[in-house]
């Protein structure tokens, strides 16, 4: 239904601001169903939780008594906030670098052009589709102190069991461990869908170069999988921040608080210690952080990372 | 050749490794309670015991049937505003379309968490706890899958358009009869991923869920795994693999495609 047209030029002032109100008013019943959702859900809540973060609560969440910044002095003098800050940024230390090293591995591995290589890139990817739930309870058994894979192996070996999630000297390695494992499979995905978008002539061209495997990584693979690379720096990092289910199945937030990062804190305060305020500068802190990371991508993506 | 056996031999190692997990409890869904304890790896026969213990002992289809609609209408529901507000994106030309654009990039920045509080007083103001409303709506919105559509959308020619336009036929119909046929692939695509993320929902079904007939499936398996049969871990693992073989299924069915889209919008 190619048709050459023209459109033709009215001229009339006034129906061209009939047009444009017509064109506003469809586009507005386009976007309105995502626009009030996006209102009352997500900024509405946000700017609420601005609000309820300077007050102090009463156990419905009500605001009672007006208290500036005095949930947020309070927090940073707390011993138990103190914790979470530690637990929140060693779990972001033990999960993201070893997560991205671990899923580039895999996608370096799974971009060879081998027989059978789908089902592997299958096996690769199949976290993806277990939830946090599902997985924790996984983790949990092989976390078992009598039997648990991990104690079994170390039984093996003469060594001595180790309470994995109750010893707060490894809990969170332990949860960080089972994270890792949970996260490998989106992150492996992007990856290899990243690699598989470098141009192929690269590679010609340094096979007729006659260079070696290392340098190839180093010099095309690498460079050029450094946006994709940065993406998921940026989302698991984000992630990171955001950890929740397997704290609440495998630790609780314990032993010692070692394991309460931050969203299981809010959590903790807002649901069952019902201190709302506490909780509301916390999510505070925790928008704060995620939207550093946000800009630091937009600020550092634009300028370090080589696109082709 | 030697250097294909080596990449077989890292290949194998490496898929057994991270497989090894999800294998495992398959397999101790099988086992008795003996073998478990004893820390078999191979069930001595593979009987279903432990399936029928976890439907009796927890109300296992009623959550498998609360999971399935709860993903099914987050799905559609994402699917239907996403296509709808990546067509004004592309389609519709209006007075402050740039930023309202904006305005939607920046609710990638608001981690949901932060927001969990006010949401949970405002869905328990409206009377929506324990209900499929008050699990499903709050996600219908979705900048992700807006722009993944929108995306899709641009590589449709514009004349197409202004033909249709001139043609008369409404700007409705040029998207349900041309603009969602093309961009079907995508849509697929956008369906798997809410599905998985929506079937493996766990903190907010939490909050808003507290008794057993609107429980999810996710929540039933922190239950399981809390009450006295926590110790029966043959039942629990029974009750893990009913709840990760839909998404597995699915995962594996629409891996290649899950790819492209994701990849696509990650690098835009």
């Amino acid at each position: 239904m190619r048709q050459e047209t023209t459109i033709g030029s009215t001229g009339d002032r006034h129906l061209e601001r009939k047009r444009a109100w017509s064109n506003w008013m469809t586009g507005m019943m386009f976007l309105l169903p995502s626009l009030i959702l996006f209102g009352v859900f997500l900024f509405y809540p946000m700017v609420r939780t601005v609000y309820l973060s300077l007050f102090l609560t009463d156990s419905q969440g009500i605001p009672v008594v007006f208290v500036g910044w005095e949930n947020f002095i309070n927090l940073f003098q707390s011993t138990s906030f103190q914790l979470s800050a530690k637990a929140t940024a060693l779990f972001v230390l033990y999960t993201v670098p070893a997560g991205i090293v671990l899923a580039t591995g895999l996608a370096i591995l799974a971009n060879q052009k081998l027989r059978g290589i789908g089902l592997f890139r299958t096996m690769f990817s199949a976290t993806m589709g277990m939830s946090v739930a599902a997985s924790s309870v996984i983790w949990m058994f092989l976390f078992n102190p009598s039997i648990g894979l991990f104690n079994r192996i170390l039984a093996a070996l003469n060594i001595p069991g180790v309470q994995w999630l109750l010893d707060p000297q490894y809990a969170l390695l332990s949860v960080s461990v089972a994270t890792i494992w949970m996260n490998t499979g989106f992150a492996f995905l992007i990856l290899l869908g990243g690699l598989q978008n470098i141009d192929q002539s690269l590679y010609e061209s340094a096979r007729i170069a006659g260079v070696s495997e290392s340098y190839k990584l180093r010099k095309i693979t690498l460079p050029m999988l450094s946006p994709t690379l940065f993406f998921v720096t940026t989302v698991s990092l984000i992630n990171a921040f955001q950890t929740f289910g397997q704290i609440d199945l495998l630790t609780k937030g314990g032993p010692m608080e070692s394991t309460n990062v931050i969203v299981y804190s809010i959590y903790k305060d807002a649901f069952i210690n019902y201190n709302v305020g506490s909780a509301s500068a916390q999510a505070v802190l925790l928008f704060v952080a995620v939207l550093v990371v946000t800009v630091l991508q937009f600020k550092i993506g634009e300028r370090k990372v080589h696109y082709q | 050749m030697g250097k294909k056996v080596l990449l077989y031999m890292a290949l194998t190692v490496s898929g057994l490794v991270m497989v090894f997990p999800i294998l495992y409890a398959f397999l101790i869904s099988f086992m008795q309670g003996g073998e478990v304890l004893q820390g078999s790896l191979w069930p001595e026969s593979f009987s279903l015991a432990n399936y029928f213990s976890a439907f009796e002992r927890v109300p296992l289809l009623t959550y498998l049937w609360n999971s399935l609609v709860v993903s099914v209408l987050i799905m559609v529901g994402q699917l239907v505003l996403c296509s709808l507000a990546a067509f004004a994106f592309v389609f519709i030309e209006f007075k402050g379309r740039e930023w309202i654009f904006y305005l939607f990039i920046s609710t990638m920045m608001i981690p949901w968490e932060a927001t969990m509080v006010p949401n949970f007083q405002t869905v328990q103001s409206l009377g929506w706890l324990n209900s499929y409303a008050g699990l499903t709506i709050p996600f219908f919105a979705m900048a992700f899958g807006t722009f993944l559509l929108r995306q899709q959308f641009k590589t449709i020619p514009k004349e197409l358009y202004e033909a249709s336009q001139i043609a008369g036929i409404s700007k409705l119909r040029f998207f349900t009869g041309v603009v969602l046929p093309v961009a079907k692939t995508t849509i697929t695509t956008l369906a798997i991923y809410s599905f998985l993320t929506a079937w493996n929902m766990y903190l907010w079904p939490l909050l808003v869920t507290n008794n057993e007939a609107n429980r999810t499936v996710q929540i039933g398996l922190k239950q399981m795994q809390t009450q006295e049969i926590a110790s029966d871990w043959g039942v629990v693992m029974a009750g893990v693999v009913m709840v990760i073989l839909p998404t597995l299924i699915l995962l594996f069915a629409g891996q290649k495609r899950l790819q492209e889209g994701l990849t696509q919008g990650a690098l835009k």
